[in-house]
């Protein structure tokens, strides 16, 4: 039994920390092969596997990075490569496109019900919360017959766009009869999604290390009462459930980039992402409680973590949604 | 045992009622409703209104200009504001530094200071906490130092909610240096104009400047400020936080907010159906509903005792911390009700900035809103692990 990683994949989640840590850019990002180690060789990459995943996204998580990573690569690219749109997935990982996919309709909550129609070759619909749909070249779109590629900049498209907890930006999509391509069944999604919902859940992992480095420094440091918070024994004993807690998140996502490309992956997921999205939300509170008023404060570090863990729970179903995927999952 | 309110109060929250709906703009309910930050004039207006009837300060007996009401008058009345969305009275100079001023301020003082609390001319803002000073208030740092008729005030004060509209501060300030933590401090009011103040506003995780830290760099304050005797000031701070836990249960804004959770879980789908019926979200709103019950009564419990004479105990530190924990409870399930359209961030800062209005029904920007300024419940007002520490040492004695 392995848990750990390849030596490339270290290399990797290694120098992308040192990147990140001198601030780069998405660009930078693409350039040492980042996106590329997100998509499987067949379509042109060297990677796409779950510890890829992991290892990628874990390192942006802890860092706090906002990229097209997820969106472009491991979603866009992802349902792309599975299309056969091997020209386009390996512009996305390179970063020389940029995908933003479509799926959810405005009011549909977690229920992936989809209205958009395609008629003669024409998109018809909304959609609600658009990942990094202002800053696409193209589009991926859910309709009721399949999946849709859309020029960003076609007619009959419009954004408005808005910021994200997480950082990023999202937007609401307008299609009114704008030119599209059929790539391809909505069934290309499952693979993509559920390496897109280990890449959030990696990313979370990330914040919420980070998150207990940063209170875990912060109690040693604060003195009340003459002493250290952290030497208050009612103090050590949360932050001692809130590490046992993210010590089974950690599990969580090996479980799920172990099963990512096995018969269980669905079973996985919702277990995972159900797990995470509980634990998350419990950092959040958890880690700004503990810092006092100062955890409240934009100024500090921990603010946008603690906005990107609710994110992480509220992107792609939470915790209900998918414990209730799990109970129907396991009892098929 | 008879749980019914008096005829008198049930009178009284009827007469509550018919004045909010007659007396209380939408536009600013609608406001409290979204949990939109009210302006400075919104707040001034609706205390206007109140003070027109003389309802401002329930808490204040009548000879101060008070509305004298009961602790259960008290609670009806906060109840039925928060159930109407109404903005809430802000403590700072009502419940906060009038009973100080009442118990132990000068005639003079009283008769300068009262007056305009009521009728807007100041708004006061609370300055105990510090940069190094939270939970372990009597370790305040700022210093006064006697000067002729004058104390010279040094330091820095911080979170100061609203202190950006304010124009008064009522400080802990140490005038003995040498003495215990507790015995070196006291109460002073300070005029936010005068030469050496300095007000910056600090942007909360909900992209809102609600707090400040306030400076003060040899600020030359007449002595006739200090409340009460110098080396007082625990003393004084002590009896404020007692009052500042009045409504600490905030029955009605839970009540409110249920209310407004299940409006929003039966607007939102969950396998086709509405949300309130999918069976795991209906069983948490129940069970913070059940909660909530019990509270409710736990709270008439104990203004019950207040009304026969009992001063309140430790017994609010367990009302504070249901209360909060109820409170942000409901904050989390209306945020996680509205799904997808909690991926938002909808900052008001930012909204004036560009076009980024959030997406979804004004309720879900709300939803995101209430719920990140609100986990400032369990941190102030003595924060939750504080509570817990009273509960366990005054109640159980351990
Ligand atoms: C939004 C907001 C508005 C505020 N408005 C005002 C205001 O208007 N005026 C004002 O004076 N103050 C105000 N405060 C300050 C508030 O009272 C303090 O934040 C509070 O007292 C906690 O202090 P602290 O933030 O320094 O945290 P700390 O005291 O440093 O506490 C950090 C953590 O340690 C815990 N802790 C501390 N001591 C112990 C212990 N002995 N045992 C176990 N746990 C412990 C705390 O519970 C907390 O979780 C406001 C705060 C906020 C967040």
């Amino acid at each position: 039994m392995d848990f750990g990683f390849t030596e490339e994949q270290t290399m990797l989640g290694d120098s992308l920390a040192r990147m990140l840590e001198r601030g780069a850019d998405a660009a930078a990002l693409f350039d040492l092969g980042a996106g590329a180690a997100l998509i499987p060789e067949e379509a042109g990459g060297f990677g796409g596997g779950g510890a890829d995943i992991l290892v990628v996204f874990r390192t942006l998580g802890r860092a706090g990075a906002v990229t097209p990573l997820l969106d472009s690569v491991v979603l866009g690219a992802g349902i792309l490569a599975a299309a056969g749109e091997t020209d386009l997935a390996q512009a996305a990982a390179g970063g020389a496109a940029r995908i933003a996919v479509a799926l959810d309709e405005p009011g549909q909550r977690y229920d992936g019900v989809i209205r958009t129609t395609a008629a003669d070759g024409r998109l018809t619909g909304e959609k609600s919360v658009v990942h990094g749909a202002e800053d696409a070249t193209h589009l991926i779109v859910a309709a009721t017959d399949g999946l849709y590629l859309v020029d960003a900049g076609a007619g009959g498209v419009t954004l408005r766009g808005y910021g994200l907890m997480d950082g990023g930006r999202a937007a609401e999509l307008s299609l009114a009869d704008a030119p599209a391509r059929r790539i391809g069944d909505t069934a290309l999604l499952d693979r993509p999604l559920a390496g897109a919902i280990l890449a959030l859940c990696s990313d979370a992992l990330g914040v919420m290390e980070r998150a207990v480095d940063l209170t875990t420094d912060y109690l040693r440091t604060r003195k009340q009462f003459g002493r250290p918070i952290g030497s208050f024994q009612a103090i050590q004993h949360r932050m001692a459930d809130l590490l046992t807690e993210v010590e089974q998140a950690r599990s969580a996502v090996w479980n799920l980039a172990g099963h990512l490309d096995g018969p269980d992956r669905d079973r996985h997921v919702a277990a995972t992402k159900s797990l995470l999205g509980r634990v998350a939300r419990q950092v959040a509170e958890e880690t700004i409680q503990l810092h006092g008023g100062i955890g409240m404060t934009e100024e500090y570090e921990l603010a946008p973590l603690a906005r990107r863990l609710l994110a992480a729970d509220a992107r792609f179903g939470d915790s209900d949604h998918h414990l209730e995927r799990f109970i129907a999952v396991s009892a098929a | 045992m008879d749980m019914s309110f008096s005829p008198e109060d049930q009178a009284f929250r009827a007469e509550v009622r018919q004045f909010l709906r007659d007396r209380l703009p939408e536009r600013l309910s609608e406001k409290v409703r979204l949990f939109q930050e009210l302006g400075k004039a919104e707040i001034e207006e609706w205390h206007a209104v109140l003070n027109e009837k003389g309802w401002l300060a329930g808490n204040w007996p009548r000879e101060f200009g008070g509305a004298g009401w009961t602790a259960i008058q008290r609670h009806i009345f906060e109840e039925e504001s928060a159930l109407a969305h109404a903005p809430r009275v802000l403590p700072f100079g009502i419940a906060m530094l009038g009973p100080v001023l009442q118990k132990f301020g000068s005639r003079q003082q009283q008769d300068r200071f009262l007056p305009r609390i009521l009728n807007g001319q100041d708004w006061w803002c609370q300055g105990y906490s510090e940069p190094g000073s939270g939970s372990d208030l009597a370790s305040v740092k700022t210093t006064a130092v006697r000067d002729g008729d004058h104390y010279v005030v040094n330091g820095q004060k911080t979170w100061t909610t609203l202190g950006q509209h304010a124009n008064w501060i009522f400080c802990l300030v140490r005038t003995d240096p040498a003495a215990k933590a507790q015995e070196g401090i006291s109460f002073l009011l300070i005029d936010l104009t005068s030469p050496g103040i300095t007000v910056r506003p600090i942007v909360l995780l909900d992209g809102n400047p609600e707090v400040n830290e306030v400076f003060f760099d040899d600020v030359r304050v007449p002595a006739e400020n200090l409340v009460g005797e110098e080396n007082k000031g625990w003393t004084y701070a002590k009896y404020l936080l007692t009052h500042e836990r009045t409504n600490i249960a905030g029955v009605g804004f839970a009540t409110a907010g249920l209310a407004a959770l299940k409006r929003i879980a039966r607007g939102q789908v969950s396998g086709g159906r509405p949300l309130i019926q999918n069976p795991l979200f209906a069983a948490h709103v129940a069970r913070v509903e059940i909660d909530l019950m019990a509270m409710a009564t736990t709270n008439l419990r104990m203004l019950a005792q207040a009304a026969a004479g009992q001063v309140p105990g430790a017994e609010s530190s367990m009302l504070k911390l249901k209360g909060t924990q109820i409170r942000q409870a409901i904050n989390d399930l209306t945020r996680r009700a509205v799904g997808p359209w909690a991926l938002a961030f909808p900052s008001e800062a930012l909204e004036g900035a560009n076009d980024a209005l959030p997406p979804g029904p004004p309720e879900a920007a709300a939803a995101t809103r209430a719920y990140l300024n609100n986990r400032k419940l369990s941190i102030y007002g003595g924060s939750n692990e504080i509570q817990r520490g009273i509960i366990a040492k005054s109640l159980l004695g351990l």
